[in-house]
């Protein structure tokens, strides 16, 4: 039964990736590119390089892509809900534990030295796509040839309005990609 | 505030719209989440955000799903997360389905990719603005600020200059936490 066989693939995934993002990758590799066999290695970078150009988790993009090609639109549901499944029944039971007990001095001591460090991982994840944005070829190499300037504007008029003048980020964030569409196709 | 039919609606929109606009992995969506509900609404306050962060870069499955899970749990218990995952999942599905159909002609659209590049410098500037919000709710507290400082900047180093697994530094800055915050937190009518 192939639907079935779908959601317990996705269900694996989701429930062994832990780290999110690209720590994912090897996961769905092995269960969509080696052990099913539903997607060639071909089709499988496809759906890597749009995970990275269209929003959402690069899971639940490729449960979409493979759900898809394999049992069509609800192939496609199926293996979603088979990924996100494992998150919703772990989230149930971390929260409750998380509801009861967050004032308890122990948690509340491990919460504590957590916070500061969770905004360093944010700011690593931050610094990446700033350095992703500035560089065309993605390393820290400061040519003229290799700076996106027009990027570094973008950025820094995006950084102001949001920052002084607490503009709704979406708005910035198309306001962006429209200026992008119009300045890359033209130059 | 009112959890009436109103409510719900404002919540289903609020993540899918957060959603449609994730590019770039699951702390691009807490950024836009906190901007959101912390900043913006007010439902949730800046500590609960961070503890949303630990638990869900630590559990299994997509950190965005995660988060958005505990937002839903918090302001709504459990129909408030069947709300918040669907409307989560909604917007990368509805993409992915259109462009399974056809997507190789986009890749290489000069305009697709202007409009994408022009968004990932918006973005970066979002999570640059968030990532300063948070840094100065963590070191409000003068008493903790010289050991967060080092906490914050540790796990920054460790992440982007020598590629240590986070969750390594989860584990290493609970363990720190636990040592160094002992009398730090928990009210006393909590602890019996």
């Amino acid at each position: 039964m192939i639907f079935l066989q779908l959601f317990w693939s996705f269900f694996q995934i989701g429930l062994f990736s832990i780290g999110g993002g690209y720590a994912a990758l090897p996961l769905i590799k092995e269960q969509i590119v080696e052990l099913n066999q539903w997607l060639t290695q071909a089709e499988y970078n496809d759906i890597i390089t749009i995970s990275q150009m269209t929003p959402g988790p690069i899971s639940i993009n490729a449960a979409t892509f493979v759900g898809t090609k394999i049992g069509g639109a609800l192939g496609a549901v199926i293996a979603t809900v088979g990924f996100v499944m494992p998150s919703v029944i772990i989230i149930s039971i971390l929260y409750a534990v998380y509801k009861r007990y967050r004032k308890l001095s122990a948690l509340g001591s491990v919460l504590a030295g957590l916070r500061p460090a969770v905004v360093g991982l944010i700011a690593s994840a931050g610094v990446a796509m700033v350095i992703s944005s500035f560089f065309k070829d993605g390393t820290v190499a400061f040519r003229t040839d290799n700076m996106d300037f027009f990027a570094i504007i973008v950025f820094a008029a995006c950084f102001y309005t949001i920052w002084k003048h607490k503009v709704n980020p979406i708005l910035v964030i198309s306001a962006a990609g429209v200026a992008g569409g119009v300045f890359y196709s033209v130059f | 505030m009112k959890r009436d039919f109103r409510f719900y609606i404002k919540l289903f929109i609020s993540c899918f719209e957060l959603s449609a606009f994730t590019f770039g992995g699951g702390y691009v969506m807490i950024s836009l989440m906190r901007k959101k509900f912390v900043e913006k609404l007010g439902w949730l306050n800046e500590e609960e955000m961070l503890d949303f962060t630990v638990i869900a870069q630590s559990s299994p499955g997509a950190i965005a799903i995660n988060t958005t899970l505990l937002l839903g749990f918090r302001l709504a218990g459990i129909p408030g997360a069947i709300i918040t995952v669907f409307a989560t999942v909604l917007p990368p599905f509805l993409i992915i389905y259109a462009l399974s159909f056809g997507y190789s002609a986009l890749q290489y659209n000069a305009v697709f990719q202007g409009v994408m590049r022009g968004m990932q410098a918006g973005v970066a500037a979002v999570i640059t603005d968030v990532v300063i919000g948070m840094a100065k709710s963590v070191l409000k507290n003068r008493a903790k600020a010289v050991i967060s400082l080092v906490l914050m900047i540790g796990a920054f180093a460790a992440v982007s200059l020598f590629s240590v697994n986070p969750m390594l530094v989860i584990a290493f800055a609970a363990v720190s936490g636990l040592l160094l915050f002992r009398d730090e937190s928990g009210e006393k009518e909590d602890r019996k």
